[in-house]
């Protein structure tokens, strides 16, 4: 289904006719999707849709579950991510991710923030580490709140504050995309409300996904939505398309709380 | 009188029930601390005795004829109240300063073992003379009890009085540290294997229902895998504490490997997420991220292994280390036995003072565990990831 957004798009993310296996079971059913850069498409849907198994294909984290099985293309830059001359931890490396429940490591802040640039031989601890930190912390609206204890645990920040900072460490591997996965969920209004601001100036450099059961959420900050039920997509189009003049009896049904 | 509106007569017998319950249950924690301060008690009053030992002040004739033949050394009347194991020292103490020779010196000795237990009010085989003897050498302030220093300083001898758990202890030391370094690094990486890396499927699921099983083998098994492996096969020396150390290592790994899997498995999977998502390969994640947070329960699993190995008999029995050592190991291919061992050597002894022994021992051993068991909790205090 071709989404109709007024813009011109430039599409960064495209599944091509994407089946996803979980045993036997199909989880997804002939996927076509698009997402465009540095615009927020958001997936909605009724539980067990198919919405976050289809965001955790973006970054091939499904293969970390022992049989499942892929087929069809997921194209992001031009490649399909499911190439064999690619290395899914390489795919990870670019795209990175933020879960429902904030999952800081159980180290300092300093450490959450510069483990991973460091494995990846972005920075050294001598040159730029200090800096990448500083600046990951700044663009998560965090820095301010946590400047004088960065050596302290991650673990002892708030919900918000901790979401925050995984949200920082996403970007410290300076990614292309950033997936969330109801980042929200488990946080209240107010830092809801601070993290969907932050996504609003996070998408000036980076395409977001976001997988939300919130409504009200998908309209105020995504570009695009699309509606998951059963393992398809019924309709994705521009978000206020969507919203206001859904094309899908299901979807109408479903963003009038009629169904799921 | 069923006027209130909460008023539930039929709760009356449950909480009765509730009441009854409870007091079972306090009676039981009861019995159980009663069984252990009883077993406690016994054996501090039964290994008492041992912390004395009789010493007996004589003239010692330093001469050709008492180095060959030692119990010449000490006046008629005096020999059968001396420790022969002193005397036997003779030679040694002359080689070790020539001076000595031709002297007769007046010397604080160990009593033999019999005049020990007369004192302490034991059974013992002294005859009539002898006793009367040592009362009068007594009276004189010849003869007293003083404290045991050959206890925690010497090897184990056939005289009681000579007897000593020091080499046990070192052998113990020796054994434990084999057993650690072969189990510990292979039941983690089994562990890491298993948790973090295989996948599962039937293969899988055998290896964990064998080393569930040999968790639950009767331990003396181990011992003749240990004789016919290490020993007949492999041709290692018999009765050492590399042999024993390896026959424990075998038994403690199945213990370490459950007890890291289940300190792995406690890990919460956001974690690995997290580092997932980041780009990191699963030995970054596993090596810096899962295992700082498993390895406090790692290191109570394993140190409950070591405590379990410590006090293991019947293995080290089949390859040897039953054996009588008086000297303490060396290394870890020299003849050693440990402090079970060491303990059912002398239960099985005919003197009476033999005893007191057995019940230091014992007590040795209770120590040895306590201070395992409290390096076990610092450990996981310290280690513990705040949250």
């Amino acid at each position: 289904m071709k989404s109709n957004g007024s813009a011109i798009r430039d599409i960064q993310i495209f599944a091509d006719d994407l089946d996803f296996y979980y045993g036997d079971l199909q989880a997804l059913k002939g996927i076509n999707l698009e997402m465009a850069r540095n615009r927020i498409t958001a997936l909605i849907g009724p539980s067990g849709c198919g919405k976050s198994t289809f965001l955790r294909c973006l970054n091939r984290m499904n293969d970390l579950i022992d049989d499942t099985r892929v087929e069809g293309r997921v194209v992001i830059e031009g490649k399909n991510i499911y190439d064999a001359d690619v290395d899914e931890v390489a795919v990870r490396k670019r795209i990175g991710m933020v879960f429902q429940q904030p999952n800081p490591f159980p180290k300092s802040i300093y450490e959450n923030l510069a483990y991973a640039p460091l494995k990846h031989g972005m920075v050294t601890k001598r040159s730029g580490c200090d800096e990448l930190v500083e600046s990951s912390l700044q663009a998560a609206g965090l820095w301010d709140e946590v400047k004088d204890k960065l050596h302290q645990p991650g673990t002892g920040l708030s919900g918000g504050q901790q979401q925050r900072l995984c949200i920082a460490r996403a970007i410290a591997i300076r990614p292309d995309v950033i997936l969330m996965d109801e980042p929200t969920s488990a946080l209240d209004p107010i830092s809801t409300r601070i993290i969907e601001q932050l996504m609003l100036d996070l998408k000036q450099k980076y395409t977001i996904v976001i997988v939300t059961h919130n409504m009200q959420q998908a309209c105020r900050i995504a570009d695009d939505t699309a509606h998951f039920h059963m393992g398809e997509v019924l309709e994705s189009q521009s978000t206020e398309a969507l919203f206001n003049n859904p094309k899908n009896d299901i979807t109408r049904d479903y963003i009038n709380g009629r169904f799921g | 009188m069923t006027s209130h509106p909460f008023d539930d007569p039929s709760l009356k017998k449950r909480h009765r029930k509730a009441r009854r319950f409870r007091s079972m249950t306090r009676l039981s924690i009861a019995m159980t601390m009663g069984f252990l301060l009883f077993f406690l008690f016994d054996m501090a009053r039964t290994a008492y005795p041992a912390l004395w030992q009789a010493y007996i002040q004589v003239d010692v004739n330093y001469t050709e004829a008492s180095a060959r033949f030692t119990s010449m050394a000490v006046a008629k009347e005096d020999r059968s109240l001396v420790s022969r194991a002193w005397l036997r020292t003779i030679p040694k103490r002359v080689e070790a300063d020539p001076s000595l020779m031709g002297t007769t010196r007046t010397q604080w000795l160990l009593a033999d073992g019999q005049v020990d237990q007369y004192m302490k009010g034991h059974h013992h085989t002294l005859k009539p003379g002898e006793a009367a003897r040592v009362d009068a050498l007594r009276e004189q302030g010849k003869l007293t009890l003083d404290w045991n220093t050959h206890f925690l300083t010497q090897g184990d001898s056939k005289l009681p009085e000579f007897a000593g758990i020091w080499s046990a202890i070192v052998g113990s030391v020796l054994t434990l540290i084999v057993t650690m370094a072969l189990a510990f690094p292979l039941g983690v990486a089994t562990a890491v294997y298993l948790e973090e890396f295989a996948r599962d499927n039937r293969f899988t699921r055998f290896v964990e229902v064998n080393i569930n099983n040999l968790a639950a083998i009767p331990s003396i098994l181990f011992g003749l895998l240990g004789l016919s492996v290490f020993i007949n096969l492999f041709g290692l020396p018999r009765s050492s504490a590399l042999v024993g150390g390896m026959t424990l290592a075998l038994m403690t790994l199945p213990i370490i490997i459950v007890s890291s899997r289940a300190a792995l498995r406690s890990v919460p999977a956001s974690i690995r997420q997290a580092g997932y998502g980041l780009g990191l390969t699963r030995q970054d994640i596993v090596k810096d991220h899962v295992l700082p947070v498993a390895m406090p329960g790692i290191l109570t699993g394993s140190i409950i292994g070591m405590a379990q190995a410590i006090g293991e008999t019947a293995p080290l029995i089949i390859v040897g280390m039953i054996a009588f050592i008086p000297d303490a190991p060396g290394s870890f291919t020299e003849a050693a036995t440990v402090l079970p061992a060491q303990v059912f050597t002398w239960a099985g002894m005919p003197e009476r003072a033999f005893v007191e022994k057995t019940a230091a021992g014992i007590m040795v051993i209770l120590f040895v565990l306590v201070t395992l068991n409290a390096a076990a909790i610092y450990l996981r205090k310290k280690y513990e990831i705040k949250w």
